[in-house]
This record gives C-alpha cells, sequence and structure tokens, in this order.
C-alpha cells in the first residue's frame, strides 16, 4: 500500500482501477518501403478502427447532447474517404510507411482550410489534424482515451477539454492530475460530474500501470495504491453512505423547488460551454441562470464571426426547449485573457479594462455579438445579461445598441427579437444605486464572487488573506438583501448566480430577503432543491 | 448532362454538417457524377471536404451538374434537395 497526498478539488469517495494516461509524443517518422499494398491494407484497416471508435463516440453524443452535436463525429467518419484517396496517392509515388502518408495527407488538407478567407473554413484545419492524428495513433497502437475498458480512476499529468471529451463519462470515477490548479478544466468537469478529483498529487506517472486498484479520498486528499484490507473496507463503508445520500437526490428529480411552508425559488444551473448542457439536464435544472459567454473567445487566434456564435446560441436555446437561458456577455479582462483583444498590461486588472468596459468601448465586437443574440432569441426563452455595470448611463447605452442592432436585422428581414435584458449586480456601485437600475432593465443577477472581493477589498486569488476572507460578512448580505428590495420594489426579479448562492447555509436567508432564483455548478441543482424542501 | 444555378440561402452557407448531409444524399445516385461549381473552382459533391474548401457562403451562387446514370430523375431529386436543405 502505497499514499499520496494531493490537493482536493472536488469531494467524495471510490475505489477503482487507475486508468494511466501517458502521453504519447507522436513522432511520426519517414520509413521507405517495398511492400505498397501491404502499407495500404495497413491504412484501411486502420481506419476501419477510426470509423468504429468515431461510431461510438457519435452513438455517445447522440445520447448527451443531441443530433446537431453528434452530427460533428459523423462528419469526421466521411473524412476518411476522401483521405484515403490522398494517402494511397502518396504511398504509391512515394513508397512510405502508412503513417508518414497519413500525416502528410492531413497536413495538406488542413492547409487547404487553414488559407481559407473565412473564419468558420479555417478553424477546420483542427478537424482535419484531429482525423489524421486519430488515424495515426491507431496505426501505432496507441491507448484511446475513448476506450477506457472499465470505470476507472484517471489519473493524468494533466487535461485538456478535447482530451475530456471524448472520454466515456461512465466510466470515470475519479480524476487524479499531477499539475492544475483550482480554476482548471479538471476541476470544473468534476464539479460537473459530481466526482472527486485531486490535483498536484506527487506521483510518477511513469510508475504507474492502468488497472492498479486505488482509492481515491476527497476529504483527506489522498491517493492510495493497492489499498490494505482495512483501508479498502473503510472506503467501501463509505462509498455505500454516499451511494444512499445520492439515491436521495436522484429521487428529488422532477420535484418542486418548494419550502415546507410553500415558498417557491427557481434553481438554475452555471455552464460555461455548449458540451456542458447534458449535466444542466441530467440535473434536472430548471433553467440557465448563467451561460459564460467566454468559451466563445478563449482559445482561439481571432473574434468569434456572428454566424458562429449565433449557432452556438441557438443550439442551447433549443437544447433547453422553452426553459430560460441567462447568457450573459462577452466578461473578458481581468483574470481571462485573450492574446487578440491585445489589451495593455494593467497594474490593477481586477479594477481595470474588463467586461463590459472593453464592449463599450470596442462596440463593433459588442454588436456582433448583440446581433447573433438577438436573431438566437426567436429560438427559445433567452435573457441577456451585462457584466461589472457601475451606472444608469452604461446600461442606457447598451440598450440603445441592442434597439439599433435589431432595427438592422429587421431592415434585412432577418428574424430576430429583443429578449429580457438584465445585469450583474457585482460591483458595490450596483448595488447603491439599484433602485435606479431596476427602473432600466428586467432583472438583477448577484455575482457574489466580485461583489465580496470588491466590498471587502480582498483579493479573492491571496490565498495569504484567507484568514479575513469572510465569505458571509454581514456587508455581502446587506448588500444583496439591498439589491433585492430595489428589484422587487419595480416588480422585477433577482437571482444568485456566484458561488455563494450554492452555499446551503444561506439558502434560509436568500429565501427570506425574497430572492426568486439560484444558480450554481449543475452538481450542486438537487443538493439544493434538497436543502429547499427542508426549510419551514 | 444537366446543370442548374443555385443561390444559397443557409444562412451558414455550405459548412461541415450540410456537406455532410449532401454527400450522403449523393451516394443515392452513385451512377451520376454530381459536381458543384463555385467561380473556378469544382468539386465532386460526394466529396466532403473538397465541397467544404469551396468555401460557400449563404448568398454565393454555385453551379450543381448532373452528368450520367438516370440523369433527369437525378438532376430533379439533387435540385429538391439544394431547395430544401441549402
Amino acid at each position: 500500500m502505497k499514499q499520496y497526498t494531493g490537493k482536493c478539488v472536488y469531494k467524495g469517495i471510490v475505489m477503482g482501477p487507475l486508468f494511466v494516461l501517458k502521453k504519447a509524443d507522436i513522432q511520426v517518422k519517414r520509413v521507405k518501403v517495398e511492400d505498397r499494398e501491404a502499407e495500404k491494407k495497413r491504412v484501411e484497416e486502420g481506419i476501419e478502427k477510426s470509423v468504429e471508435q468515431l461510431q461510438v463516440l457519435y452513438e455517445r453524443a447522440l445520447k448527451e447532447m443531441g443530433e446537431s452535436s453528434a452530427s460533428l463525429f459523423e462528419t469526421h467518419q466521411m473524412m476518411y474517404d476522401e483521405l484515403q484517396d490522398a494517402i494511397f496517392e502518396i504511398i504509391d509515388n512515394e513508397s512510405v510507411n502508412a503513417e508518414f502518408a497519413v500525416a502528410q495527407a492531413g497536413d495538406n488538407q488542413a492547409e487547404v482550410f487553414a488559407s481559407m478567407d473565412d473564419e468558420y473554413f479555417k478553424a477546420r484545419a483542427a478537424d482535419v489534424k484531429d482525423v489524421s492524428n486519430r488515424l495515426i495513433r491507431n496505426l501505432y497502437g496507441i491507448e484511446d482515451m475513448n476506450n477506457i475498458p472499465e470505470p476507472s480512476i484517471i489519473v493524468a499529468e494533466d487535461l485538456t477539454p478535447s482530451e475530456t471529451v471524448q472520454m466515456d463519462k461512465a466510466k470515470i470515477l475519479a480524476f487524479v492530475t499531477l499539475k492544475g490548479s483550482a480554476n482548471s478544466h479538471t476541476s470544473i468537469l468534476a464539479r460537473m460530474m459530481n466526482i472527486p478529483a485531486l490535483i498536484s498529487v506527487p506521483v510518477e506517472l511513469e510508475a504507474l500501470k492502468s488497472g492498479t486498484m486505488a482509492i481515491v479520498d476527497g476529504e483527506s486528499g489522498s491517493l492510495i495504491l493497492e489499498p490494505d484490507e482495512a483501508s479498502s473496507e473503510a472506503a467501501k463503508k463509505r462509498i455505500a453512505g454516499e451511494a444512499e445520500k445520492k439515491a436521495l437526490l436522484d429521487s428529488l428529480k422532477g420535484q418542486e423547488n418548494v419550502t415546507l411552508s410553500g415558498k417557491h425559488i427557481d434553481i438554475f444551473a452555471n455552464i460555461g460551454n455548449v458540451n456542458d448542457l447534458g449535466y444542466v439536464k441530467e440535473n434536472d435544472a430548471g433553467g440557465i441562470g448563467l451561460f459564460r459567454s467566454e468559451f466563445l473567445y478563449l482559445g482561439r487566434e481571432d473574434y468569434p464571426t456572428e454566424e458562429e456564435q449565433f449557432a452556438a446560441y441557438k443550439k442551447v436555446l433549443q437544447f433547453m426547449a422553452g426553459k430560460k437561458v441567462v447568457i450573459r456577455t462577452c466578461d473578458i479582462g481581468a483574470d481571462k485573457q485573450v492574446d487578440y483583444f491585445h489589451l495593455a498590461h494593467e497594474e490593477n486588472p481586477a479594477l481595470g479594462y474588463r467586461a463590459i468596459r472593453i464592449c463599450l468601448t470596442r462596440p463593433e465586437m459588442f454588436r456582433t455579438q448583440l446581433r447573433a443574440l438577438l436573431r438566437a432569441s426567436v429560438y427559445g426563452n433567452l435573457s441577456i445579461m451585462y457584466p461589472m455595470i457601475i451606472s444608469v448611463d452604461e446600461v442606457r447605452r447598451i440598450k440603445k445598441m441592442v434597439e439599433e442592432e435589431a432595427k438592422v436585422l429587421k431592415e434585412k428581414e432577418i428574424p430576430c427579437s429583443i429578449p429580457e435584458q438584465g445585469i450583474m449586480i457585482e460591483t458595490p456601485a450596483s448595488v447603491m444605486i439599484s433602485d435606479e437600475l431596476a427602473q432600466e432593465v428586467d432583472f438583477f443577477s448577484v455575482g457574489t464572487n466580485d461583489l465580496t472581493q470588491y466590498t471587502l477589498a480582498i483579493d479573492r486569488q491571496n490565498a495569504s488573506l484567507d484568514e479575513f476572507l469572510d465569505t458571509h460578512h454581514p456587508a455581502i448580505l446587506r448588500m444583496i438583501r439591498m439589491a433585492a428590495d430595489s428589484a422587487h420594489k419595480y416588480g422585477k426579479w433577482i437571482g444568485i448566480c456566484g458561488e455563494l448562492g450554492a452555499d446551503p447555509e444561506l439558502t434560509e436567508e436568500f429565501l427570506s430577503m425574497g430572492i426568486d432564483e439560484l444558480s450554481v455548478s449543475p452538481s450542486m441543482v438537487l443538493k439544493l432543491r434538497k436543502k429547499v424542501r427542508e426549510i419551514p | 448532362m444537366r446543370s442548374f444555378n443555385y443561390v444559397v440561402k443557409d444562412e451558414v452557407g455550405i459548412h461541415a454538417r450540410p456537406a455532410g448531409i449532401l454527400a450522403k444524399e449523393v451516394k443515392n445516385y452513385a451512377d451520376s457524377k454530381i459536381t458543384i461549381r463555385k467561380g473556378d473552382k469544382e468539386a465532386e459533391a460526394k466529396k466532403l471536404m473538397a465541397v467544404m474548401g469551396l468555401g460557400v457562403k449563404c448568398g454565393d451562387e454555385v453551379t450543381v451538374t448532373v452528368d450520367g446514370g438516370d440523369e433527369d430523375a437525378v438532376f430533379e431529386k439533387v435540385k429538391t434537395f439544394f431547395e430544401e436543405n441549402f
């Protein structure tokens, strides 16, 4: 038995075999071959295997996300047909090994897309790469992460979104990474999936073997390899206890969020990506209270186009089929940086050029997003939310832009509608003038993370200030109450979408303030429902 | 050989998904050669990446040609398919 301690980012306890992801650094070598037909046969077999893998992914995506997301994998399957012709040509002409020919053919086709002058088609170069890399991996016989044989504890250096999207979620018991941060993709995913995750665990990846029995204990943050009998028994008992709790929560699906005295509150989900939609459904959230649109801007080299944004928003709205979807406009800046925004270095970015301030000074980018939202609005129940508001004037300027863009679209006879518009309450200024703001907007949503840091003047990233950070500080709670009173005075609704919204110790107080909606991580929806249903 | 001109009305143009649907559709007419031309670029309709490589956007005009096989019947079907999908 060996034990390692890391940092727990999501609690829980599991026991199962390890699935160790070693990053195979694929270096494709050019090798001269004599038997060209044998290489072609290898390509055919590799393609057959790749198509089979994609079929599994297709069916999984179809079930979890619906037809429009799944069709990507179908498209990938079809690409092999054409790629095969190009690969055979290269093998015939150059007498090279299958792997090299695949890499070459993939690069050639990717180059065609990369050189096109349309952002959408440019981005397809990545699809071609994905398709040819899968084939190369299969030719080299490298373990595929979409082929986890049994429910396992995933151990990796770190995980990227494109890696985790391929994994069969039903076969993931826990995540253990050697690197990673509390805000990394792994942590967010663990929270979504409601499974334990440890980061910064000091194990040697090369020394681990897939199949080794292990326990991940989120309470103590430990990874136990080859546990002895006593540890196994103790873990089994706790696992059984947790399963019982989970069954209890599952029985709350389809139930209302209503207190014993009949008071109702909406419990919605926060998500940051179209891929998270499955968790919204799985956890029976009543809507999406915060959809962070930043994912459209992050991880790319240029601004997303109106069409790309429109397609993403439309998909979310259609998926939610009439349930409320609150999309927050671009909140770049501070801790979320994007190269192509070319933001100047700031001494104090949290108080700097970010969110709505960028949008208002770079109207073209903002108007593009607004047009995409107005067009998507006809496909469901949309609300648009603006971040970092400090004045009535800002709201009026935004509303004017919205009306202008709606007019432009209508003149072009493009279907659109102006949905509900609201603001984030995350600056002390917005709380102090919330009575004026309430007359301008349709709703408020309190962003407690920023509101806390601005109100208490404590940088939330600075761990050495933890002893001063009281997340239940009366100043914060009074601020929320003040904003709630202002909203209700003018007949508007108010929600909470920051971390505080998921704190069960405050649920009763929020209900007493008359908060209309809590938007939380999908895995918290049922826990809060349980809490609400126990309140007198 | 018969051909028709078509102005793409789908707001996203012929991107990956529509090109995939098209490739699937024309596989039903394996005896006919169906090509799409935009400007001086041409692609066989059954070739997904080649069609995407044309970069057809909303408002672009393409020429679709059907050659061989049960030409007239396929021509009508392909034409209807374009009108319904793009």
